[in-house]
């Protein structure tokens, strides 16, 4: 490490490599800046601002995420200019659409007649889907910032409900551009980017068409960067409030990429399903299949007992029942065909330990070595 | 693999050949992508189909179906013509090669262009690309082994490989994608005929004595089992009487489907243990009700052999039990009792027996996952293989010949069919087929043709299509496509409605028995109104 490189943060000095940013040295030393746009290990588009950070010497403010940590330089986070900034931009952005979680200054009739409209954009008299898992909101409780009402020019787009898979809400969307990048950077999808320009802009696929119409092939990593509800898992919209679900880390049952990712539980249901960013080898992407691909977990179909087969029909039979007939046959058929006259399959979708003793019994109680799986097919 | 995911970012060159990367291993296709578009890192793409990778590729070279090893030995051929190859890594860490140099001498980039279509030229090109990057990785998939000559064709890229020093650096290896979730375990933990839990072999009498005394057993076999696609022949001619099926479709999956249902019928008695009524539980004489993978603990090896756990998240449903529940259950009654308290406790037995996995914990699970081998509780794992050397010291170059696939189109059967899967389901559909938004995206079987084809054939889109083979026929729609190419038609094989594997050949490579999915000769009509 370059000895050097030295700066200072809210007083403390801190060491740092050639080419940090400032977010990333106040990262390192767990200072926490408050982002909206920053993507880890992508291009920094210093799009919202949020992170600013005021530099002693300077009457500047900058972006901690774009702006390369120097020696000598002097940082402070926390600032009364910083703060006043922020709230500034925290204001903006939720006066900038339908931020109806918002505490509103002052409580009259507009603001009820907002609150209104905005339960009809969103066919629901609920209060915003992500309220409780937002960016927005957790920043406009720690800075004190109340809603204003939108400009009643704004016209806003409504809401694409159209997709499989992911809602649109172009009223919440402040443009901060994480799911562009995602989509452009993280997956190289290239569905999406900025269109239109001044206050009409607005992320579009290539003729704005809706996701469904585009090379959107919902991996569903732009849901899961967006800071606000802009973009919301189509069935868990309204249905799935964070506070209610426990989250279990695993692994996902699909290719053998093995994505690790979160399984949202609510009622003993997988409810949503978000990447494990923390883990390889995938840090938090997933595709269609592993994101959405969960309904079979719960569907009515699964079976429940044990089967069997009478006259050529099914019928219930208890566990002891049904093993103590498989034990029967796979004994009598090895003493009168002998062992090999026995076959196992297993399968790429059970467990190591599953194998390894589905292994274990052909080899050891079959006595046979008549194991395979259809990987190959 | 022998590298892992995160490091074919790396890679200053990556050859994709039999695999559509962005439909069945979407998340590592994105590694590929983010090298291409943001790395500098060059992409061949070697396929039948003009797949979405393609687009990314700064070379897209379309070899004919099943012609594979003839252009891989045509690349060597340039390699070693125009002395492109890694000397130092040939001398020391190599046999073979100059057995390799006499097999490659014919497969001139002309030969290879009249074998497999490719034009002499793009040969000459991607060789050299190929062979002067500093790390290159060759990424595969079922494109490659899903024919008769699966096998060699490995044994060729594992040639390509070695000659230019591609192994044991990062940024280069020889890397399958698996295919399914859990094939990596499946096979570590001795899914396989020949082979205990970390590729023991049954034959050699040291690792059965060690089985037998972990174990507490005596006398167990000692020859290989049969594999799967011989163990159904075997069923038909009625040496082989009881099938015990866990998690798996053969009845959607397996080649030459007609023949393969005949066989099961066959049985005396078949037992399948699943999550749902599959088509093939349907005939089974009992079905055993298993939990999923959000319903239990347990661990997942994936295509880099890295060892991921999975959790309990939910109950099962019903009675529903884990399958290694089941398992021990059986045995019980089978006399031979099974006891564990949980899935760490069968892992830790794993762990005891299987050296790779032997410094594998939950504990440490818990902190990462870990690459095997692994063989000791301080050893970190192996992210990249045969750094050093190879398991069998030397690397072994295997001089291969091509061979015709099995198969080749005629005038009754004019065109070529390949299967394969679409991004919006997987495998035979029993999972993805239960989410509405990917029925919506994926909702029916399709023959994905070319215009020309099209035309010559007088199919429109959405024509309602017979596509019959030697062996069997089924109904598609028609779906135009600028990823056909002419003469190849593709059918992807999720749907039982209309099963692909009705018409696949069930001709098997001779070594891997891995069934020719990749090649089969067919004719498509329009179906009677
Ligand atoms: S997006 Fe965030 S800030 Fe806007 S209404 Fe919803 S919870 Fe509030
Ligand atoms: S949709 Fe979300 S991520 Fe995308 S620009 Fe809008 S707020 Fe940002
Ligand atoms: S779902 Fe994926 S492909 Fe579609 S817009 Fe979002 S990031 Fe892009
Ligand atoms: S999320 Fe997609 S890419 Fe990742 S393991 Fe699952 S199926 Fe494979
Ligand atoms: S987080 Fe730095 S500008 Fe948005």
């Amino acid at each position: 490490m370059d000895a050097i490189n030295n700066i200072i943060i809210n007083g403390n000095s801190f060491t740092f490599n050639t080419g940090d940013t400032i977010l990333e040295v106040a990262r390192q030393n767990d200072i926490d800046i408050p982002t909206l746009c920053y993507l880890k290990a992508v291009t920094p588009t210093g799009a919202c601002r949020m992170c600013i950070v005021e530099a002693e010497g300077t009457d500047k403010l900058m972006a901690a995420c774009t702006t390369p940590a120097s020696d000598k330089m002097v940082i402070l986070t926390e600032s009364p200019r910083v703060i006043d900034a922020r709230r500034e931009i925290l204001e903006m952005l939720l006066s900038s659409g339908n931020h109806n979680c918002a505490i509103s200054s002052s409580v009259d009739d507009d603001w009820t007649a907002f609150q209104l409209k905005v339960q009809k954009d969103d066919g629901s008299d609920q209060l915003c889907p992500v309220w409780g898992d937002c960016r927005l909101q957790d920043l406009a409780y720690r800075y004190q910032v109340t809603g204003k009402l939108p400009e009643s020019d704004v016209s806003i787009d409504p809401v694409e409900q159209v997709n499989p898979f992911i809602v649109r809400d172009f009223s919440r969307c402040i443009l901060c551009g994480r799911c562009v990048q995602a989509c452009n950077e993280v997956q190289v999808n290239n569905a999406i980017q900025f269109g239109y320009k001044g206050s009409t802009t607005k992320i579009i696929t290539p003729g704005d068409k809706p996701l469904k119409d585009s090379n959107c092939v919902f991996c569903g990593e732009c849901i899961q960067v967006c800071p606000v509800g802009a973009l919301v898992e189509k069935d868990a919209r309204y249905e799935v409030r964070q506070w209610e679900t426990a989250k279990v880390k695993t692994t996902c049952p699909y290719c053998g990429v093995g994505c690790q990712l979160y399984l949202h539980v609510q009622d003993n249901q997988v409810v949503k399903i978000t990447g494990a960013e923390e883990s390889p080898p995938n840090y938090g992407s997933l595709c269609v299949k592993g994101r959405f691909g969960f309904d079979f977990i719960n569907s009515p179909e699964r079976l429940t007992t044990p089967l069997i087969k009478e006259n050529g029909e099914f019928r219930k039979a208890s566990w002891d029942e049904a093993t103590e007939l498989v034990a029967s046959k796979f004994t009598e058929i090895k003493a009168a065909h002998g062992s090999d006259s026995i076959g196992v399959l297993t399968s790429a979708r059970i467990s190591n330990e599953e194998n390894y003793l589905t292994n274990k019994f052909t080899r050891a109680v079959l006595k046979t070595n008549n194991i395979d799986h259809c990987a190959r097919l | 693999m022998t590298n892992t995911i995160a490091d074919i970012e790396t890679a200053d060159v990556i050859l994709i050949t039999g695999s559509n990367t962005t439909e069945n291993h979407p998340v590592l296709s994105s590694f590929v992508k983010r090298a291409v578009a943001f790395k500098g890192t060059r992409l061949i793409v070697v396929d039948p189909r003009r797949i979405k990778m393609a687009g990314f590729a700064h070379q897209w070279i379309r070899q004919n179906l099943g012609t594979d090893v003839a252009w891989i030995n045509g690349l060597m051929h340039v390699i070693i013509k125009e002395d492109l190859h890694d000397k130092a890594f040939v001398e020391s860490r190599t046999q073979g090669f100059e057995e390799l140099q006499k097999t490659v001498e014919k497969y001139t980039p002309e030969y290879v262009e009249e074998i497999t279509g490719i034009p002499a030229q793009s040969i000459i090109d991607v060789a050299r690309i190929y062979a002067k990057a500093e790390a290159a990785s060759i990424l595969y998939c079922m494109g490659i082994t899903q024919q008769t000559s699966g096998t060699d064709n490995v044994k060729s890229l594992a040639n390509l490989a070695m000659l230019c020093g591609n192994m044991g650096i990062p940024g280069g290896g020889v890397n399958p994608l698996r295919g399914q979730n859990n094939v990596q375990g499946a096979c570590d933990m001795g899914g396989l005929p020949d082979v205990f839990s970390g590729y023991q072999k049954v034959v050699d009498l040291g690792s059965r004595q060690k089985m037998e005394t972990a174990w507490g057993v005596s006398d167990l076999p000692d020859q290989p089992g049969l594999k799967v696609t011989q163990m159904l022949p075997k069923a038909h001619d009625g040496e082989f009487k009881a099938l015990y099926i866990i998690g798996e479709n053969p009845l959607v999956s397996d080649p030459d489907l007609n023949h393969a249902e005949k066989c099961l019928d066959n049985l005396d008695f078949m037992v399948v243990q699943d999550i749902f009524m599959t088509e093939t539980a349907q005939k089974a004489d009992v079905v055993l009700p298993s939990s999923c993978y959000a319903e239990k603990d347990g661990t997942f090896s994936n295509t880099e052999r890295r060892v991921n756990r999975i959790r309990k998240a939910v109950d099962a449903p019903g009675e529903a039990l884990a399958d290694w529940e089941i398992i021990c259950k059986i045995s019980e009654r089978m006399g031979y009792s099974m006891n564990y308290a949980d899935s760490q406790a069968i892992f830790e037995e794993i762990s005891q027996v299987t050296p790779s996995y032997g410094g594998i914990t939950y504990s440490r699970l818990e902190a990462q996952s870990l690459h095997w081998p692994c063989p000791a509780p301080e050893h970190p794992g192996t992210p990249i293989l045969h750094t050093e050397q190879f398991p069998i010291g030397k690397g072994i170059f295997h001089s291969i010949d091509f061979r015709e696939p099995a198969e080749t189109a005629d005038e009754e059967y004019p065109l070529l069919l390949t299967t394969g899967r679409v991004l919006y389901q997987y495998h035979t559909g029993t999972m993805t087929m239960k989410t509405q938004g990917l029925n919506d995206r994926a909702p029916d079987c399709f023959v994905e043709i070319s215009a020309n084809d099209s035309a010559k054939y007088n199919l429109d889109e959405g024509a309602l299509v017979e596509i019959a083979s030697r062996r069997g026929e089924i109904a598609a729609r028609i779906h135009i496509s600028d990823k056909a190419v002419d003469g190849t038609i593709f059918i992807p094989f999720h749907y039982a409605q209309a099963a692909a594997n009705r018409l696949t050949h069930a001709a098997l490579d001779p070594v891997a028995k891995i069934p020719e999915y990749k090649v089969c000769a067919v004719k498509v009509s329009l179906a009677a109104a």
